[in-house]
C-alpha cells in the first residue's frame, strides 16, 4: 500500500500557545487511523491543518506525494466531516450531498444521480428532498458522511464526528462508520478523545499529548505494549506501581504490591534500579482451590507486568505479555 | 394567578382551594382591563397621528378641523397634477434605491471582512465603520459638502446618494456583522472543503443564510434614506427630494395635498412590508 498523506515536522502555534509541536506522521492508503488524546492535545489542529483550515507555522504536508501545505481547502482532494456536521440549512439533503459536485460544474442530472447513490450508502436515500433541519442527530451525521465521500476524496477527515450523539447511537455509528470504510475503501483519519472509539475502529491509533505524538501503533500493540504510563492509563485501565528490580536464579524479579514476581520484561533495567510497571486488572486470573487448606488463589505471573519506564533507562521496551490460560 | 399553578392543587392532602372571593375576581378583571387600556394607549400613541393623516386626506375642507366637512378625492387628483411633487417623489425613490444598493454592495463585504478575516488594525476599522451612526446628519452633511467643494464636484442627486450611503453604512454593517457572528464558521469551511471558490461560497452558502438580515437592513436603509433631510439639505443641487419638498411647502401651511402624499407613502410602506414578509417566508430554513 502506498503512502497517501504525510506530515513532516509540522508545528502550529497560536500566539504563545503551541497547538502542535513538531509532529511527523505518515498514513497509508485505505488505512483507518485515529488521532487520540484529551482535549487540547492538538489532535484537531493537526487534522485541520491536513484539511487546509489552519496554516502550519512550520513543516510540510504531502498528499499523494504532492506538497499541499500552501493550498486552500478547495484545492485539496481531501474532505472533512465536521464536528457540528456543518450541513447547509437552506438547501435539501440531496443538494447538500451534491454540493461538491455542483460547484465542480457537473450536470444537474449527474449530480442528483451521484448524490442519490451516496445517500444509499448511508441508507438515507428516502430523505433526498428533506431539509437537514428536520433530521435527527444520527441522520445528519450520515448526511455529512455522504456529502464528504461523494467526491471520492483521497483522504476523509473526521473531526469528533460521534461526540454529539448519545451513547447508544454512538456505538451503532461506530459500526456503520467502520462498515462504510470497508465499503468505500477510502483513507479515514478520525479525531477522538474516546479510547473505545479509537480501539474498536482503527487500524492504527496515534496517541497525542500536549501537541506531540506519544505513541503510534495498532490498538492491540498500544494495549499490550504501551510505551509510557500515559498511554497505559489512557488506553484501557491499568494498575501502575514502582518497583526495584532484583535478581533471582530464575531471572529478574520485581515486587508487585509486596509479592515477588519473576518478570522477564524487567531484563532491560539495570539491577537494583527502580522502574514503573503496569498490570491490567483484566489480566488477573483466579485459580480455583482444591481444598480448605489450599483456597482459591490469584494467579501471579510476572510476565503479565509491563515495564513502562525505568528511572535510568527511560522509554525502555515494554515486556511481552500473554493472555493467561 | 390560575388555579392550576396553585401548589396545593398538586398535593391531594392539602385543603381544596376554595372559590376565589369576589374581591380577588374584581382585582383580576381590573388587572386585565388595565393591561388592555395600557396597550391601547401605546398603540394609539403610535398610530393615531397616521390615522388622522389618512382621514384628513379625504376631507373636503382645507382646514384641519373636526368634524370633517365631507369626503372627497380632490386632493389625490391635485396630487396627480402636481408635477413638482411627483418629480420630488421620483427623486426620493431614485436616491433611496441607489443609496440602499450602494450601502449593501459596500456594507455586506465589509461585514464579511470584519467577521472572517484577520488583518492589522481590524479593531480600529470596526470602530471607524460604526462611528458615523453616532454623528448627527448635519455634521455628515457639512463635512461632505466641504469635500465635494474641494473636489470640485457639482451638487446633484448623486452627491446626495453618496452622503446617504455614508450615513447608512454603519447601520448595514452592524446588522450584517451581528448576523454573521451567529452563522457557524464551519458552514463556509465545509463549502470550501467541498471545492467551492470564495465567490461560490459567498453566493451559494453565506448569502442565502444571511439574506433575511440583508433584506431587513436594506429596507431599513431605504426608509432612512427616503425621509432624510439634514444630509440631503446640504448635498442636493437643484433637484428636490420628497421630504425637502414637503418641508418647503409647509412654510405655506399644512395642506390636504401633503396629507394625501403622506397617505400614499403609508400605503406603499404597507405593501413593501407585506412583500418583505412574503420574501422571508418562503424559506424559513435560512432563519436560525
Amino acid at each position: 500500500m502506498a503512502n497517501i498523506i504525510s506530515v513532516k515536522n509540522l508545528s502550529k502555534s497560536f500566539g504563545q500557545i503551541i497547538g502542535v509541536n513538531d509532529v511527523s506522521l505518515s498514513v497509508e492508503e485505505g488505512e483507518f487511523i485515529t488521532l487520540l488524546g484529551p482535549s487540547g492535545c492538538g489532535k484537531s489542529t493537526l487534522l485541520r491543518m491536513m484539511g487546509g483550515f489552519e496554516t502550519p507555522t512550520h513543516g510540510r504536508i504531502f498528499l499523494a506525494g504532492q506538497d499541499v501545505t500552501d493550498l486552500p481547502p478547495n484545492r485539496r482532494t481531501i474532505n472533512m466531516v465536521f464536528q457540528d456536521y456543518a450541513l447547509f440549512p437552506h438547501i435539501s439533503v440531496g443538494k447538500n450531498v451534491g454540493y461538491g459536485l455542483r460547484v465542480a460544474g457537473m450536470s444537474k442530472r449527474e449530480v442528483a444521480k451521484k448524490a442519490h447513490h451516496a445517500l444509499t450508502l448511508v441508507s438515507l436515500e428516502d430523505r433526498f428532498d428533506d431539509s437537514p433541519q428536520v433530521l435527527s442527530g444520527g441522520q445528519r451525521q450520515r448526511v455529512a458522511l455522504a456529502r464528504a465521500i461523494v467526491r471520492r476524496p483521497k483522504v476523509l477527515l473526521l473531526d469528533e464526528p460521534l461526540s454529539a450523539l448519545d451513547a447508544n447511537l454512538r456505538e451503532q455509528m461506530q459500526v456503520e462508520l467502520k462498515a462504510l470504510h470497508t465499503k468505500v475503501g477510502l483513507t479515514f483519519i478520525l479525531v477522538t478523545h474516546d479510547q473505545t472509539e479509537a480501539l474498536t475502529m482503527s487500524d492504527r491509533v496515534v496517541v497525542m499529548r500536549s501537541g506531540k505524538i506519544v505513541q503510534i501503533g495498532t490498538p492491540q500493540s498500544l494495549y499490550e505494549h504501551p510505551d509510557t504510563d500515559y498511554v497505559a492509563s489512557f488506553v484501557g485501565s491499568t494498575n501502575l506501581f514502582r518497583s526495584r528490580v532484583e535478581t533471582s536464579p530464575d531471572g529478574p524479579t520485581i515486587a508487585c504490591y509486596g509479592q515477588p514476581l519473576r518478570t522477564p520484561s524487567a531484563a532491560s533495567v539495570p539491577l537494583g534500579s527502580e522502574a514503573l510497571f503496569g498490570f491490567r486488572p483484566e489480566k488477573a486470573e483466579l485459580i480455583r482451590g482444591d481444598s480448605a487448606a489450599r483456597p482459591n488463589t490469584l494467579a501471579r505471573q510476572g510476565d503479565q507486568c509491563a515495564l513502562l519506564r525505568s528511572k535510568r533507562a527511560r522509554g525502555g521496551r515494554s515486556g511481552r505479555r500473554t493472555h493467561p490460560g | 394567578m390560575t388555579a392550576t399553578l396553585n401548589p396545593s392543587a398538586l398535593n391531594p392532602l392539602a385543603e381544596r382551594p376554595r372559590a376565589k372571593p369576589l374581591s380577588t375576581r374584581i382585582k383580576t378583571i381590573a388587572e386585565r382591563m388595565s393591561w388592555q387600556i395600557g396597550i391601547g394607549v401605546i398603540l394609539g400613541f403610535l398610530y393615531l397621528p397616521i390615522a388622522l393623516l389618512i382621514v384628513f386626506s379625504f376631507n373636503t375642507s382645507r382646514s384641519l378641523s373636526w368634524p370633517m366637512s365631507g369626503l372627497t378625492l380632490d386632493w389625490y387628483r391635485k396630487l396627480a397634477e402636481n408635477t413638482q411633487l411627483i418629480d420630488a417623489f421620483g427623486n426620493s425613490v431614485y436616491v433611496a434605491i441607489s443609496a440602499t444598493l450602494l450601502t449593501l454592495i459596500i456594507g455586506v463585504p465589509a461585514a464579511l471582512a470584519l467577521d472572517r478575516i484577520e488583518f492589522p488594525g481590524k479593531g480600529l476599522f470596526r470602530k471607524l465603520m460604526l462611528l458615523p451612526i453616532a454623528l448627527p446628519g448635519i455634521i455628515t452633511g457639512i463635512s461632505m459638502l466641504s469635500l465635494f467643494r474641494i473636489l470640485g464636484l457639482n451638487l446633484s442627486l448623486e452627491t446626495v446618494i453618496i452622503g446617504h450611503a455614508t450615513a447608512l453604512l454603519a447601520v448595514v454593517v452592524t446588522q450584517v456583522y451581528a448576523r454573521l457572528q451567529r452563522l457557524p464558521a464551519s458552514l463556509q469551511e465545509a463549502s470550501s472543503d467541498l471545492g467551492a471558490s470564495e465567490l461560490q461560497t459567498f453566493f451559494l452558502v453565506t448569502l442565502p443564510n444571511i439574506r433575511t438580515t440583508v433584506i431587513g437592513a436594506g429596507m431599513l436603509a431605504f426608509t432612512l434614506s427616503f425621509d432624510e433631510i439634514p444630509v440631503t439639505f446640504f448635498l442636493t443641487g437643484r433637484d428636490n427630494t420628497l421630504p425637502m419638498y414637503i418641508w418647503s411647502t409647509l412654510r405655506r401651511g399644512l395642506t390636504p395635498e401633503i396629507n394625501a402624499i403622506g397617505s400614499l407613502i403609508v400605503a406603499i410602506s404597507v405593501v413593501l412590508i407585506f412583500i418583505s414578509v412574503l420574501l422571508l417566508k418562503d424559506k424559513k430554513n435560512s432563519v436560525r
